[in-house]
């Protein structure tokens, strides 16, 4: 296990250029995260055209994988509908669970993040349980800010 | 330099790999190590005398007992208490602050009253006046930090007005490793009729602690920052202010005499320890505390001074890192916070494990600290009697990986 395998050039270029950055006026759906044990910090606002998301901001503070990850996420949420951007939610969480055997959640055990195109790149994270928190942040706060909306 | 290179084969645990790379322990401010003279004598106690104390009217029971005072007795020689009694052992230096706040607090504070804490206070040395705070309606107030990372001596006076009934501040700060000067501080306040307590987790593992000569009214550490095991902790306070503190738990053992509609408490420093104590642990401490004392503390000031000098010399060699603490090693110890550029530190803890060397990343349980600081987190490198000038060049190189990886110089 390579520590190149964590810090691929995606997450490293997601990090240097955060994609999707600020906030929005009056969002449709609005949630804070934070990882009190890190400090990495996110604010997620979402636009909505009937269940279409059509514009993701985020700014936040935190590692490279915190940060990243929530950059490829709102890259890979815009245009989707809810439904879509639930199972998205599924499948990324169940890359990111290693207590789970990837095949049981009906992902590639040699590619659990296959289906998830540039977000495959956070896959090196489940060797570095410790940060797995940090891969997540984006995501929970994602579901979080769905939920509030309902 | 002094050379402890000897001590660093009594630790077991530093024989490993981690990574594949031999281990560079460099987290020891968060919790240290324990050397196999304590661990051997823990694992005696378990498999030839362990009991409760104070209880049984046999023989298991008189050995643990007796060694559990002992225990008491060292660690009370280990600070220079008057008596063994002024040593209360606690789960840590967290519930010894706890101990004094509701203990002391709860009774002697009221609406107007302050509390005088600083700006570079772990939240152990926070948390529990903001609780005490909010019942009694006493305020809370913070000594400031000046830009070189020493508390503000010149404004002490402004702060130390009649309204204050307690100033408790570090004595070696977890974060900057600044030293203030606690005798000073201590006189100062205590003279404006303040109690005093020093937060003494870090400092007593690193330099010399006198009770004696730090003018403090109480002062609180844990054991597992001083080689000893985990769950186990002293408050040393003055017989007076032991008195006139309420027991913050009640139970067995802390009681002389228990009736239906109220109790008596037993002899200090009995009433403040409610239920089994962690015997063993205890023991354990009191080892550590001989284990350090026979080190010379004097030597492990020198030792962790000097390697802090080497440490602080290397980290200058990287224009990307930035130090958060004072250069005077006279004012500091061996705790030192860096940035390394714009790389969170949370990625450069990860780099530098791969290369066997353990660092803490983030906020060091002081947000107040490192909100001022202004960064969301720094790595943090902690010195321990077993550290060595080829830890820190093993950081060093560490931290030349963590910008390749990154793409930065």
């Amino acid at each position: 296990m390579s520590i190149e395998e964590l810090y691929r050039d995606v997450i490293l270029d997601h990090n240097r250029n955060p994609r999707n950055r600020g906030t929005l006026e009056h969002p449709d759906a609005h949630a804070e995260g934070i990882n009190p044990l890190c400090g990495d910090e996110l604010q997620l606002d979402l636009r909505l055209d009937g269940d279409r998301i059509v514009a993701v901001a985020i700014l936040g503070q935190g590692c490279s994988i915190s940060q990243s990850s929530a950059s490829m996420m709102s890259q890979a949420i815009k245009g989707k509908t809810l439904d879509e951007v639930g199972d998205l939610i599924s499948t990324f969480k169940a890359m990111m669970d290693i207590e789970t055997d990837p095949a049981r959640a009906g992902l590639d055990p040699d590619r659990p993040g296959a289906l998830l195109g540039d977000l495959e790149a956070l896959q090196g994270v489940r060797k570095f349980p410790v940060r797995i928190k940090c891969a997540n942040l984006a995501w929970t706060t994602l579901a979080e800010a769905l939920q509030g909306r309902r | 330099m002094i050379d402890f290179s000897h001590l660093k084969p009594d630790f077991p645990v530093l024989q490993r790999r981690v990574h594949g790379k031999p281990l560079v322990f460099l987290d020891s401010a968060a919790s240290s190590q324990k050397p196999a003279q304590v661990l051997d004598v823990m694992d005696t106690v378990y498999r030839t005398s362990y009991a409760n104390v104070h209880r049984g009217a046999y023989l298991l029971s008189e050995e643990s007992t007796t060694a559990y005072e002992e225990a008491r007795g060292k660690v009370a020689r280990f600070v220079n208490a008057g008596s063994r009694s002024e040593v209360v052992f606690t789960r840590g230096a967290t519930t010894a602050l706890n101990t004094v706040a509701f203990g002391w607090g709860m009774d002697h504070l009221q609406a107007g009253d302050r509390i005088l804490l600083t700006m570079m206070e772990h939240h152990a040395n926070i948390v529990p006046w903001q609780l005490v705070a909010r019942r009694t309606g006493a305020e809370l107030a913070y000594l400031p930090m000046t830009g070189d990372y020493r508390l503000d001596l010149d404004r002490l006076p402004e702060y130390l007005d009649d309204r204050v009934k307690i100033f408790s501040f570090t004595g070696m700060s977890n974060v900057t490793g600044t030293m203030p000067p606690v005798a000073e501080l201590a006189r100062t306040a205590r003279a404006a009729g303040a109690l005093v307590v020093v937060d003494a987790a870090q400092l007593v593992t690193h330099a010399p602690v006198d009770v004696q000569k730090l003018e403090a009214d109480a002062i609180v550490f844990s054991g597992h920052k001083m080689l000893g095991p985990t769950g186990i902790g002293a408050l040393w306070a003055r017989p007076s202010l032991l008195e006139a503190m309420e027991p913050f738990e009640g139970g067995g053992e802390m009681i002389s005499d228990v009736r239906l509609d109220g109790s008596t408490w037993a002899p200090v420093p009995h009433k403040f320890e409610a239920g089994t104590p962690p015997i063993v642990e205890a023991i354990g401490l009191g080892a550590a505390a001989d284990y350090l004392e026979k080190t010379g503390m004097e030597e492990v000031r020198r030792h962790g001074r000097e390697l802090t000098g080497y440490a602080l010399g290397r980290l200058a060699e990287l224009p990307a890192v930035r130090v958060f603490g004072p250069a005077d090693l006279d004012r500091r110890g061996g705790v030192i916070s860096f940035t390394l550029g714009n790389i969170h530190a949370h990625d450069v803890a990860t780099i530098l494990d791969q290369e066997g060397v353990s660092v803490r990343a983030g906020h060091h349980c002081a947000k107040p600290l490192t909100r001022a600081l202004g960064v969301p987190a720094t790595v943090r490198a902690s010195f321990q009697v077993y550290n060595t000038e080829e830890d820190v060049d093993a950081l060093l190189a560490g931290l030349r990986k963590v910008q390749e990886v990154f793409h930065v110089d």
